[in-house]
């Protein structure tokens, strides 16, 4: 037998335990700081707004089935179709890839939690600030009802008067901030807490995808963030940022919201490629083929993402040359995208594939994808734009590369990453045939679209007349979608009752290479007792029979590892951030802040202290009072 | 199969340090992601004044003067002198040095405040209200921007000198020190620029 020297897994485990548990209760719930429990709160929230902005989808599909419909006014339509994609994009699409990320990163690095835990905290708590921000007036029919990109003028104090639209702009506030709070903290962990071993050259692509997807967060929401806060000025306090009289100009508003805009599509679809990457490796029972050239293409698509976002533009009447360079970049961005089908296909091709549920929706992504791509190339062509811009052929465009590139891919990565997350296996059967119903009423219910747009149907438009003839595709595009939907609730459905009758998982049930995959299932708080160590991208292939670790980081303290940025060499421990209720208060500082300004400027005035106070209180360090404050204190040395 | 794999020790870690100071260190990495965040809203509003000034007739408009030059100029040469003693403190910071850290801290605490006055005055005298065109509004957010990260390091000095007078600390505190000082090496860069927009652009179109 090996003679190596095994660690006392119990005892380890036992104190790691005391050391990174909760509090009990609504305390616990409140102050938690485990990367897990944060993530799955994320979760749970955006897939209630998913399935919210599904409902209103569907609402959507039935108004447009019939001509002359009127069961839905055009106020009600504009409605809709604004809190449809606003939530969409804004509050389920970022949030859930940051969300996974936040969930999976620690894991895949083998530590026991992300770089600034508290930070994660205030992230969530402003995440739901923005929820409430957009769904509280909802309620109080104060909804938003201009689109998800809100132009001025229409959207300037002229002509768009009571607080419609303040609610959409502040809620992009809390969001961002909640986003590059997440961001900041994925970029830090992944480059500054990998295990010894792990390079910048070994490192899985998920892990790459998410490095680059968060580098493009903080590069990017500052424009929509700036350009929020201007129009918002423009409301409140008469600035005349797009006030063409004053000097001001309309067309800056959609520079700044599309320099945003358009990597935020990649900011979206980036992690989802890093999602495919782990299951396609996994169930092709093979190293991913060309793990270089896809890491590049990543890093190609951060590139080029931004510097795209005209081709929202062409119809505003750009300069010819402008609009052929973007014609141009938009279309190179097919290349780096294709490339990396070209090594899916190719990494199946050479491997056993197993033709699992996780599997199925990559294969789905990649035939959608594909049709999505396509009809992009098309559009970024400013000729054929200007024919197709603001018709269905636009709205079938963007939900294949959304829901296709990039949803799909996520109800893998739930499938794949759910025994992990509960300890228990989702049901194969109910499964597929949740797969098979969302992909085809998916396919069902959008690829009419394109035609709908060729025949000349426009968007956001709430009803039609019978001469048109678009009523059959409409009503096959409500079929396809009302099935896409059943499908979505069996998934909702097979994962509720697997997680509490499914089959035990075990770690490993993939038999994947990762190194989330060498903790217990479900997670304990602190996921690893000992630091891993790595020296392949696929560290567990073949299982090994001991997995090789640093002793040293405190078992009684939160403590973590810190490592040096390319080769991963330690570098210091550094004690993790306890539970604490600041972030949370915090949060609820900002939040009053951020709704008061869109009443008073003083907001942003009085705010600062409540803020200021709250972040002091959080990141007050707890050390030993010097004797002279001892002594003023009142306090025995 | 599926089970959890022995664990074997190859290394161990215990010796390292508690903190390491600069980029050696994990902070110091969530403040630069910060400061890339807050760098990118300052280039995207810098290129928006720019934009509406290439399209402008005239900068400023008729009838508004360009900001007075002399509190400009004043603030211009006290935030980057204050930038000696900042770098001498992150200095004397990171050699754990805390006798030396306090006075810095004081000082660049002072050195806020003479600025935060400073800025009121300059305010007062941009020579155009937000309200009252393009300008206005372009000027007032540039200057906003820079005020708003100008009273984030003020405070945050403040707590720390506070802080560092009353408690005893440990490496990971001369860390934020450091990391504190870094940040307000942001806040000294980021102005240079902003001041030609702000002051120089008018004079010159």
């Amino acid at each position: 037998m090996s003679a190596v020297p095994i660690l006392d897994r119990a005892e380890a485990e036992a104190r790691c335990l005391a050391a990174w548990r909760d509090a009990p209760g609504l305390w616990g719930f409140l102050t938690t700081v485990d990367h897990k429990r944060i993530a799955g709160r994320y979760v749970c929230t955006t897939m209630a707004l998913l399935f919210m902005a599904g409902v209103l989808a569907l609402d959507m599909r039935l108004q447009l089935a019939f001509p002359g419909m009127h069961r839905m006014g055009a106020q009600g339509y504009n409605e809709a179709f604004t809190l449809h994609g606003s939530t969409m994009l804004f509050l389920v699409s970022v949030p859930v890839m940051e969300a996974m990320a936040m969930w999976l990163v620690p894991l895949m690095l083998g530590q026991r939690n992300m770089a600034f835990p508290r930070l994660n905290a205030f992230s969530y708590w402003t995440y739901l600030g923005g929820v409430l921000m957009l769904w509280v007036p909802h309620a109080l029919n104060v909804t938003p009802d201009l689109g998800w990109f809100q132009y001025p003028p229409l959207s300037g104090p002229g002509y768009a008067p009571g607080h419609r639209t303040d609610v959409w702009a502040q809620m992009i506030t809390f969001t961002e901030v909640a986003a590059l709070s997440v961001s900041v903290n994925t970029a830090v962990t992944i480059l500054r807490m990998r295990p010894l071993g792990m390079t910048l050259a070994k490192m899985p692509l998920f892990l790459w995808a998410m490095l680059v997807a968060s580098v493009m967060t903080i590069l990017a929401l500052p424009a929509v963030m700036l350009v929020t806060s201007m129009l918002i000025a423009d409301r409140l306090v008469a600035t005349h940022f797009f006030d063409p009289v004053a000097g001001g100009d309309v067309v800056l508003f959609q520079h700044l919201f599309w320099f945003f805009g358009h990597p935020e599509v990649y900011i979206i679809f980036v992690p989802a490629l890093g999602f495919v990457a782990q299951i396609v490796e996994t169930f092709s029972r093979r190293r991913v083929f060309g793990y270089i050239p896809v890491v590049l293409s990543l890093l190609t698509i951060a590139v080029l993402a931004f510097g795209l976002w005209v081709h929202h533009m062409f119809a505003v009447g750009l300069p010819k040359l402008g609009a052929s360079f973007y014609t141009a970049a938009s279309m190179a961005i097919a290349l780096p995208t294709g490339l990396q089908i070209y090594c899916w296909i190719a990494t199946l091709w050479g491997g056993r594939p197993r033709l699992t549920t996780p599997l199925l929706w990559v294969i789905g992504f990649i035939a959608t994808f594909v049709i999505g791509g396509l009809s992009g190339v098309m559009t970024a062509s400013a000729p054929l734009d200007l024919q197709l811009t603001d018709t269905y052929f636009i709205v079938a465009h963007l939900h294949y590369v959304l829901i296709g590139g990039a949803l799909f891919p996520l109800f893998g990565a739930f499938c794949y990453w759910f025994p992990k997350a509960t300890g228990r296996l989702l049901s194969e059967r109910w499964g597929k045939v949740s797969f098979w119903l969302v992909f085809g009423g998916f396919n069902l219910g959008f690829f009419p679209m394109h035609f709908l747009g060729l025949m000349g149907m426009p968007r956001r438009i709430y009803t039609y007349g019978h001469e048109m003839g678009w009523q059959p595709l409409n009503v096959v595009a409500l079929a396809g979608s009302v099935i896409a939907v059943g499908g979505g609730l069996i998934f909702v459905a097979n994962a509720c009752f697997s997680f509490k009758r499914g089959a035990p998982s075990g770690p490993n049930p993939w038999e994947a290479s990762t190194l989330e995959w060498a903790c217990a299932s479900p997670p304990p708080p602190y996921n690893f007792t000992h630091s891993p160590v790595v020296d392949s991208l696929t560290p567990l292939w073949p299982p090994p029979q001991v997995l090789p670790v640093v002793t040293g980081l405190s078992l009684d303290e939160r403590e973590v590892l810190v490592t040096s940025v390319v080769d991963a060499q330690p570098v210091h421990r550094q004690a993790s951030a306890k539970p604490s209720i600041w972030p949370l208060v915090s949060a609820l500082a900002v939040s009053a802040t951020f709704v008061g300004s869109i009443f008073t400027p003083w907001a942003l005035v009085w705010g600062t202290l409540p803020v200021a106070a709250a972040l002091t209180a959080w990141f007050w360090p707890h050390r030993r009072l010097t004797p002279g404050a001892r002594r003023l204190l009142g306090k025995a040395t | 199969m599926n089970a959890l794999p022995d664990l074997t020790p190859v290394g161990d870690v215990a010796e390292l340090p508690d903190a390491a100071m600069g980029p050696r260190g994990l902070i110091w990495w969530g403040t630069f992601g910060f400061m890339l965040i807050e760098g990118a809203g300052f280039v995207l509003a810098g290129g928006s004044l720019l934009y509406l000034w290439a399209q402008a007739p005239q900068w400023p408009p008729v009838g508004a003067p360009p900001p007075a030059l002399g509190f400009g100029l004043a603030f211009t040469v006290l935030i980057l002198l204050s930038a000696l003693p900042n770098i001498w403190l992150q200095k004397r910071a990171r050699a754990c040095d805390l006798p030396a850290s306090r006075l810095g801290l004081v000082v660049m605490g002072l050195l806020g405040v003479a600025l935060m006055g400073l800025r009121g005055y300059e305010l007062a005298h941009l020579n155009i209200r937000w309200s009252a065109n393009a300008y206005g509004s372009l000027i007032w957010l540039m200057m906003i921007l820079h005020t708003s990260h100008v009273l984030t390091d003020l405070i945050d000095t403040l707590v720390i000198a506070v802080w560092s007078f009353t408690h005893e600390p440990g490496r990971p505190q001369f860390a934020d020190i450091s990391d504190n000082a870094g940040y307000w090496s942001f806040v000294v860069l980021t102005w240079p620029p902003i001041f030609l927009l702000v002051y120089g652009l008018p004079r010159w179109s």
